[in-house]
C-alpha cells in the first residue's frame, strides 16, 4: 500500500516538474525543475529495487550535470526569449520530422521479431537479485568480464581532459607565481643591509 | 556466474596495446615536466614506442586467441593491419615533427595524442565485441577531434575541429542505434554470438529487418569514419582546414584502420548477411570512385584535392569487399597498404611546399617546380603517375587485384564504373605533373632539408618504384591476412 502510494506520488511529481522543465519562462527555474525531476526518477528507482542505478542518478545528473547546467545556464548571458522566437518558425519542420521518425520507430518495432536463441544469448551473466545486492553484482561483472572496456573507457577520459587542456589552456605572461625555493633560499643579505653606525655621527 | 580469475598471462596478445598506452601515459607525464614544449623529445621518444609496438607485434604469436572474456581478438588480420597503422602513425610522426616547429605549434601533447589514436585503431581493430569496437572507435575519434582544432587560433582548424566533432558525434550516434538494434534482435554483442545467431538465422530465412536495419546503421557510421561518399561532406572541410601534419595523419593512417575494422564487421558477425550488405557497399563504392574522380578536378587547394582523392581511393578499396571473396579482402589489403605509402610521400612534399616561410597550398604554387627543385618534381611525378594507376608503378598493381577480385565475382558495371572513375580521376593526378613542368614558377618555394621527411619520402618512393620487381612478397602476406578472416573460402 504504502509502496503504491510512493509510487503515485514519485511519478506524479515527476512528469509535472519535468513539463515545468520545458514550460518554464525562466531558465534557472527549468534547471531546478530538472533537478527534482532527477531526484524523483532516483526515488522510483529505489522502488523497483535498483539502488545503484538511484544513487548514480543522484550523483551524477544531480551532482554534476545539472549543477553544470546551472553554471552554464547563470554564466552565459543568454537570451532564451529571443531565441524561442525561431522555434516556432521551424515548428512544422522539426513536428513533420519528428512526426516521420516516429512512424519508421514504430513500424520497425511493430515489425521486431527476436532471434529464437535471444533466451541463450541473454542468459543473465548476473546471479538472481534476491541473492546479490545490485550494486555488487554490478561491481562483480565490471570489474571482471568488462575489465578491458573499463580500462579502455579510462583512456577516452584521458583523451578528453588532454584535449580540453590543450584546447583551452594558454600560458599568460607577467603572472606572479609563488616560488617556495626562492623564498627559502633568500639571505638575509639579499634584503637588508647592516651598517654600523657612529654614535653620535647620525645617519 | 562465472568466477572470473584473472590471469597475468591474458594480456599476452593484447601486450602492443598495453605497452602503447603505458608509454603514452609515460610521455604525458614527461611532457608536462619539461620546461619548454619539449616536443623533440617526446616526438622521438613516440616514434621509439610505436617502432616497439610494432616489434611486439610482428614477434607475437599470431594463432587466433580472444582475451578479456572473449572482447579482444588477436589474429593474423588485426596483426598484419596493426602493423601497417604503426607504420603509418611513424610516417606521420617523422613527417610532420619540422612542420610542428615551423607553424609555432610545437606542444608535447600532439605526439601523445597520435599515441593515443594508435591504441584506439589497434583495439579497434582487434574488437571481438561490439563493446571494444565502441570503446576502441571514440578512443580514437576523441583524439582526431582534437588534433583537427589543435590550432586553436586558427578559425579554419578551429572550424575543422568542430565540424568533425558534430558529424563525429552523429556517426557514433548511429553506430550505437544499430548496435542496440542488432543486440535488440541477438540478444548478445559479441561477435562470436552474433554471427552464430545470424548464421542459424538466415539458414532458416527468419533474420528480422530490424536486425537488418541495424546493420546498415552500423555500415553508415563506419563509412562515415573512411569517408565514403554520401557520408563524405565533413572530409575536404576538415582536410582543408587542419594543419598540414594533421591532414596527413588523417589521410594516412584511420582511413587504414576503419576500413580493416569493416572487413572484420562484415566477414566475420555480419558474414551471413553478405547479400544485403553487398548491396549497400556495392553503392558507397561506386558513388565513392564517381565522386572522388569527378569533384576533386575542380578544386584548386591541393589539401582539399587530397581529400577528394582519399574519397575516390577509400572507393576502390571497397571494391574489393563488394567482391565478398578472400581474393577481393586480400586485393583490398593489399590496396590500403599501397595507397597509404603513396600518401605519406605525397603530403612529404605538400608539406614542403613553403614560400618565404609561409606555408602555401594552391596547386599553382607548385609551377615551375621542375627547374627550381628537380628531385621533388621528379618524386612527385612518380607518386601522381602512381595514384593514377600507370603500370609498372605500386598503384598500378593495387588497381589492378582489386578489379581482378571484383570481375571474379561478376561486378561488371561496378568495374567499368571503377575504370572511367579512375581515368577522370587521372586528370587532377596529371595536372599537377602539367604545373609542376609546363607552367612558369610565380616565385620558387623555400629550399629547406628535412632529413626524417625526406627518408619517408625516399621509402615510399622505393616502394612503389620496386614493387614490381617482388610484389609477390606483400601479396602473400596480404593473401594469408585474408585468409584468416575468410577461412572458409580456402
Amino acid at each position: 500500500m504504502l509502496e503504491t502510494i510512493a509510487f503515485y506520488l514519485f511519478a506524479t511529481v515527476l512528469t509535472l516538474s519535468a513539463l515545468r522543465v520545458i514550460t518554464a519562462r525562466n531558465p534557472v527555474h527549468s534547471v531546478l525543475f530538472l533537478i527534482l525531476a532527477f531526484f524523483n526518477a532516483a526515488g522510483l528507482f529505489v522502488l523497483l529495487g535498483a539502488e545503484f542505478v538511484a544513487m548514480i542518478l543522484v550523483i551524477v545528473y544531480v551532482g554534476a550535470v545539472a549543477v553544470l547546467f546551472l553554471f552554464v545556464v547563470m554564466m552565459l548571458d543568454i537570451n532564451f526569449v529571443e531565441m524561442r522566437k525561431g522555434a516556432t518558425r521551424y515548428m512544422p519542420l522539426g513536428v513533420l520530422l519528428g512526426g516521420v521518425l516516429l512512424t519508421e520507430l514504430t513500424m520497425l518495432f511493430g515489425a521486431w521479431k527476436f532471434s529464437p536463441q535471444i533466451a541463450q544469448n541473454a542468459a543473465s551473466p548476473t546471479p538472481a537479485i534476491d541473492s546479490v545486492e545490485n550494486t555488487h553484482a554490478i561491481g562483480a561483472i565490471l570489474y571482471t568480464d568488462y575489465v578491458f572496456i573499463f580500462q579502455v573507457s579510462g583512456l577516452v577520459l584521458l583523451v578528453a581532459m588532454i584535449g580540453a587542456i590543450v584546447l583551452t589552456h594558454r600560458v599568460r605572461a607577467g603572472v606572479r607565481h609563488q616560488k617556495v625555493s626562492d623564498q627559502v633560499n633568500r639571505k638575509i643579505s639579499d634584503s637588508m643591509d647592516i651598517q654600523s653606525i657612529k654614535p653620535g655621527s647620525g645617519a | 556466474m562465472t568466477a572470473a580469475v584473472w590471469n597475468w598471462s591474458e594480456i599476452i596478445p593484447a601486450l602492443p596495446e598495453v605497452f602503447l598506452a603505458v608509454s603514452a601515459m609515460v610521455l604525458l607525464v614527461l611532457g608536462a615536466c619539461q620546461k619548454n614544449g619539449g616536443l623533440k623529445l617526446i616526438g622521438t621518444l613516440s616514434v621509439a614506442a610505436l617502432a616497439v609496438a610494432m616489434v611486439l607485434t610482428l614477434k607475437a604469436d599470431w594463432t587466433p586467441v580472444t582475451v578479456f572474456s572473449g572482447q579482444f581478438l588477436s589474429d593474423g588480420f588485426s596483426s598484419y593491419m596493426k602493423i601497417l597503422v604503426l607504420g603509418g602513425l611513424i610516417a606521420t610522426i617523422m613527417l610532420s615533427m619540422r612542420y610542428l616547429v615551423q607553424e609555432n605549434m610545437g606542444r608535447f601533447e600532439y605526439p601523445v595524442l597520435i599515441l593515443l589514436a594508435g591504441v584506439g585503431m589497434m583495439i579497434m581493430l582487434s574488437a571481438n565485441s561490439f563493446l571494444s569496437l565502441y570503446v576502441g572507435l571514440e578512443l580514437q575519434s576523441l583524439s582526431l577531434y582534437v588534433l583537427a582544432a589543435i590550432r586553436r587560433d586558427d578559425a579554419k582548424s578551429s572550424e575543422a575541429g568542430l565540424k568533425y566533432f558534430v558529424l563525429g558525434a552523429l556517426a557514433s550516434g548511429m553506430l550505437l542505434f544499430g548496435i542496440s538494434l542488432v543486440y535488440g534482435y541477438v540478444g548478445a554483442v559479441g561477435f562470436d554470438a552474433v554471427a552464430d545467431t545470424l548464421a542459424a538465422a538466415t539458414a532458416e530465412g527468419t533474420v528480422a529487418p530490424g536486425a537488418i536495419i541495424g546493420m546498415v546503421f552500423i555500415l553508415v557510421a563506419i563509412a562515415f569514419k573512411v569517408s565514403a561518399v554520401p557520408f563524405h561532406m565533413w572530409t575536404p572541410d576538415v582536410y582543408e582546414g587542419a594543419p598540414t601534419s594533421v591532414t596527413a595523419l588523417f589521410a594516412i593512417v584511420p582511413k587504414v584502420a576503419a576500413i580493416g575494422l569493416l572487413m572484420r564487421l562484415l566477414f566475420d558477425p555480419f558474414v551471413s548477411l553478405m547479400p544485403d550488405w553487398q548491396q549497400v557497399v556495392w553503392f558507397l563504392s561506386a558513388a565513392s570512385m564517381a565522386w572522388g574522380g569527378f569533384a576533386g578536378i575542380v578544386q584548386g587547394n591541393i589539401k582539399r584535392l587530397f581529400a577528394y582523392s582519399s574519397i575516390g581511393n577509400i572507393g576502390f578499396a571497397l571494391v574489393g569487399i563488394v567482391a565478398g571473396t578472400a581474393d577481393g579482402v586480400a586485393a583490398s589489403i593489399l590496396y590500403m597498404t599501397i595507397y597509404m605509402i603513396m600518401t605519406a610521400g605525397t603530403f612529404g612534399i605538400i608539406m614542403m611546399m613553403r614560400r618565404n616561410g609561409v606555408a602555401v597550398e594552391r596547386i599553382t604554387d607548385l609551377a615551375g617546380l621542375s627547374k627550381t627543385h628537380p628531385a621533388c618534381a621528379y618524386a612527385m611525378t612518380a607518386l601522381m603517375f602512381s595514384m593514377s594507376g600507370i603500370p609498372p608503378l605500386a598503384g598500378f598493381f593495387g588497381k589492378l587485384v582489386v578489379f581482378q577480385a571484383l570481375i571474379a565475382s561478376g561486378f561488371y558495371v561496378l568495374a567499368v564504373l571503377g575504370l572511367v572513375s579512375s581515368v577522370v580521376a587521372a586528370y587532377y593526378y596529371l595536372r599537377i605533373i602539367k604545373v609542376m613542368f609546363f607552367d612558369e614558377a610565380e616565385a620558387p618555394l623555400d629550399r629547406e632539408s628535412a632529413p626524417m621527411r625526406t627518408l619517408v619520402l625516399t621509402l615510399s618512393i622505393i616502394f612503389i618504384a620496386g614493387f614490381v620487381l617482388v610484389p609477390e612478397t606483400l601479396m602473400h602476406t596480404s593473401q594469408e591476412a585474408a585468409a584468416v578472416l575468410l577461412p572458409a573460402n580456402d
